[in-house]
């Protein structure tokens, strides 16, 4: 296992974990951009062309993009999400170059009009089809409760009217002003010829003209003041069609860049993983929800423990008294070595079995660099596990108190009795 | 040159109480995983009680041998076991992965499990709770509230059951209920344990006869009870989308035909150039959501069919999608086979990769064949796969005696089989 990196003139970076033994490649675009990178007059811009991306170029149509890649049997997609954009292919090693060059073309998208208007009816299709399922469009509702206008409140897909009212042109302009060679990279991970990789990136990549690119990354706090008197109001939205009530909530934690972000993963995994947690045995077991879980989330420069909650509404009040109990429960207390052992077990397996795949190692180590620019082993990963003590724990705990979170209920109650 | 699938033997070993066991170890990873078939699936369900396999999966976690519940998950999650079970039709399965040096450990456990679990009165409520909850959370998901349907009206009795059961059926299980399914569907013959990746083969046997070795038979009950009900084709649903799927017979996958039928569905539906992607949401961007996959049982399968698109556009999707139905019967290109062969050829080599995956395939491909399958031969097999031999097979079973079911706002008009 060995790591490369390499710079074009013209800014763009090459990085990747080789990795001769292993039977396939990962291959990824990373771009630094997505929803928190757009105006409200554009909103869902970055997924739409996400979707664009993969319409064709001056040497390719739609169906050459679709068909060149099934014919080298790659698994091949993308996703948008709130500031990043990463389009990735899993292939054998044999097709790395036909890889590259498909994946590298798209990247200058020729975004014609008419497969923009096509397009469109599909996005406004998956907007329709999130809105029909729990949580009905509530994520980003409480996004935006928490972080009021903060850009990392935006939605990631737009709505029916501003991807309805997006114009083609406005596409344009916003592809030119991200999609520069210094605001993306290309990685790698499996088995890979990273000179052959090299070569080519540059053959492909290496006249994209320069351009500096601006990036505005506020650190994001939620609009919830720590003087706000306990408990915090919980927003009702009535939803009479629903058979569930759910509960979200999010609170502020750890960023990407903090090196507490581990001791945060370490703390959701005890208080709220989906098996074996605090949370787990409180609601999840004795079947008071359908489905209970806390997870940390990092992005630059904020941090978001997001909490979910699927039941019957008769118990929805209970088990949210329940679920704030348990919360200053674990702020109050803390917990056990025992706790944090296991939760170090699970974490680490997981770890290490996700690692026995390329195309996983390639969002970790495109992750990595886009978020941090740094290159860390499954064995750094671990040691960052193995290392936090339980007064890293409850340190995280007093900085980013979950009880201070914002809370969003939807389903059929008109209010939550609370 | 080409990457080539790694030569791995798989051993079988028929336990004297008819238990098999099939394994494939290899040195190449750190993990080792299982897949445990029990023949405990919906529909050795009574028809009153509807839900029970899927109850008793629960129950049979909620503590086994010595450990209370608590300590069972713990116990697991201590060893980094990564675990999950489903019921099926025929069967439940019990999966785990976790690093090579916990696998003795982790199937001792299992081993408890199944053949000990404590089945307690002070656990049952909790576990019919669970239950409900979950067939409630299927209320407010329309795609899968939708494929239930679809199921129910393709198969006879009971084979069109979800495992979730019914309301009914779930709170009219008694403890009583739960032994006794235990009793007669949790035995040696019958089922199935297959495991994959780094371990020793000679010890795990030696290890899984010290634990399901004197596991008495059971005499096998084949008391089916059948109850056909009248599954109507629309289902009314408040939803911005309407839900469609189309389902047809074709061949089980221990019938000589399968991979002519299996590769008739891809053309269909695999990769982003396959019929459906192409002149569903490509060309007319109807969805975001069109696939068609094969669905086997023992003796019977079924070609299930799905989109989700606005109500306004919904009868030209079901048209749009029925047409290429009926086109397929008339024969697929050599380019598409070209291009599906790559595509299961890379699948097959990334399958090595997983050891999860490969435990998976070795257990089923008993159940089904009565025997096991290198990756090797069926990369042979194909390799063997022709456009005559496809369209050979779709000429003797176009696609045809369909079955249609909808959801959402309104009804649409069914296309009529000429």
């Amino acid at each position: 296992m060995k790591f490369n990196s390499h710079q074009l003139d013209n800014g763009l970076e090459i990085v990747a974990e080789c990795n001769p033994s292993a039977y396939s490649i990962g291959l990824g675009v990373f771009v630094r951009t997505g929803s928190r990178d757009e105006t409200a007059e554009v909103s869902g811009v970055s997924h739409f062309l996400e979707h664009m991306v993969f319409k064709g170029t001056p040497r390719r149509s739609a169906d050459d993009v679709n068909r060149e890649f099934d014919e080298i049997g790659a698994h091949y997609n993308a996703f948008t999400s709130e500031e990043s954009t990463v389009y990735y292919a899993a292939a054998l090693p044999e097709y790395q170059k036909a890889c590259i060059d498909l994946l590298t073309d798209i990247m200058r998208p020729s975004l014609r009009e008419e497969d923009f208007s096509m397009e469109k009816k599909v996005i406004l299709e998956e907007i329709q089809m999130y809105a029909d399922q729990p949580p009905f469009g509530m994520d980003d509702r409480l996004k935006e409760l928490h972080y009021g206008d903060h850009p990392l409140a935006y939605s990631v897909l737009g709505t029916l009217q501003s991807v309805g009212d997006l114009e083609v042109e406005k596409m344009h302009h916003y592809f030119q002003s991200r999609y520069s060679p210094s605001n993306l990279f290309v990685a790698a991970a499996g088995c890979v010829d990273f000179d052959d990789l090299v070569a080519q990136v540059s053959s492909c990549c290496g006249h994209w003209e320069a351009k500096s690119v601006d990036r505005l990354l506020a650190p994001a706090r939620s609009k919830v003041s720590q003087a706000t008197a306990f408990p915090t109001p919980v927003h009702c939205v009535h939803r009479p069609t629903a058979t569930q009530q759910y509960l979200l909530q999010l609170a502020d934690a750890p960023s990407s860049e903090d090196d507490n972000r581990y001791a945060a993963k370490l703390f959701a995994t005890m208080l709220g993983d989906d098996s074996g947690s605090r949370i787990y045995w409180e609601l999840v077991d004795p079947g008071r929800v359908e489905s209970a879980s806390l997870g940390h989330y990092e992005y630059l420069a904020a941090g978001m423990y997001y909490t979910w909650v699927g039941c019957d509404p008769e118990m929805a009040a209970d088990n949210f008294a329940q679920l704030t109990q348990l919360q200053q429960q674990a702020e109050a207390t803390g917990f056990t070595q025992e706790e944090l052992i296991q939760a170090k077990n699970k974490v680490k397996a997981r770890v290490v079995l996700g690692s026995e795949r390329p195309r996983n190692r390639l969002f970790n180590v495109g992750g990595n660099w886009m978020q941090r620019h740094e290159y860390r082993t499954v064995r750094d990963d671990l040691a960052a596990i193995d290392a936090v003590s339980l007064d890293d724990i409850h340190a995280v705990l007093a900085q980013y108190p979950l009880t201070n979170c914002t809370t969003l209920t939807i389903g059929p109650l008109e209010d939550l009795g609370t | 040159m080409p990457t080539t699938l790694q030569q791995r033997t798989i051993h079988t070993h028929v336990l004297s109480n008819q238990m098999v066991l099939v394994g494939e170890p290899t040195d190449s990873v750190q993990s080792a995983a299982f897949t445990l078939l029990i023949p405990s699936g919906s529909s050795t369900d009574s028809v009153d009680r509807q839900g029970l396999s899927s109850m008793l999966c629960d129950m049979v976690l909620r503590g086994a041998g010595a450990r209370d519940s608590r300590a069972l998950i713990n116990d697991l999650e201590v060893l980094g076991v990564e675990r999950g079970e489903s019921v099926g039709v025929s069967q439940t399965s019990f999966s785990a992965a976790s690093l090579a040096d916990n696998l003795a450990e982790a199937l001792t456990i299992y081993a408890d499990i199944v053949r000990r679990p404590q089945l307690s009165a002070s656990q049952l409520e909790f576990a019919r709770q669970v239950c409900v909850q979950e067939l409630r959370s299927v209320e407010d998901e329309p795609a899968q509230k939708l494929m239930n349907f679809l199921r129910q009206r393709s198969y006879p009795e009971p084979w069109g059951r979800s495992s979730c059961g019914t309301q009914q059926g779930i709170s009219e299980c008694a403890l009583s209920d739960i032994q006794q399914q235990w009793s007669a569907h949790y035995r040696p013959n019958g089922t199935i344990l297959g495991v994959a990746g780094n371990f020793e083969w000679s010890q795990l046997v030696e290890h899984v006869e010290s634990l399901f070795g004197d596991w008495p038979t059971s005499s096998e009950q084949s008391s089916l009870q059948y109850k056909e009900e009248d599954v109507p084709v629309h289902h009314s649903h408040d939803s911005n989308q309407c839900h469609l799927g189309i389902g047809f017979p074709t061949v089980p996958y221990r019938h000589e035909d399968y991979l002519q039928a299996w590769a008739a569905v891809g053309v269909l539906s695999s990769g982003m150039s396959s019929r459906l992607f192409t002149e569903v949401r490509e060309r007319r961007g109807l969805c975001y959501t069109v696939t068609a996959s094969l669905q086997t049982q023992l003796d019977r399968a079924r070609v299930f069919c799905y989109a989700g698109t606005s109500s306004e556009r919904a009868q030209e999707t079901l048209d749009v999608t029925y047409a290429e139905l009926i086109r397929l019967g008339e024969g697929i290109e050599q380019q598409e086979l070209d291009r599906l062969q790559a595509q299961i050829k890379s699948g097959l080599i990334m399958q090595q990769e997983s050891t999860s995956a490969r435990s998976g395939s070795l257990a089923r491909d008993w159940y089904h064949l009565g025997r096991t399958r290198t990756l090797d031969e069926v990369g042979r097999l194909v390799d063997g796969l022709s456009s005559d031999s496809i369209n050979q097979f779709l000429a003797n079973n176009p696609p045809g005696n369909f079955t249609f079911a909808t959801l959402g706002p309104q009804p649409l008009e069914q296309p009529i089989e000429v």
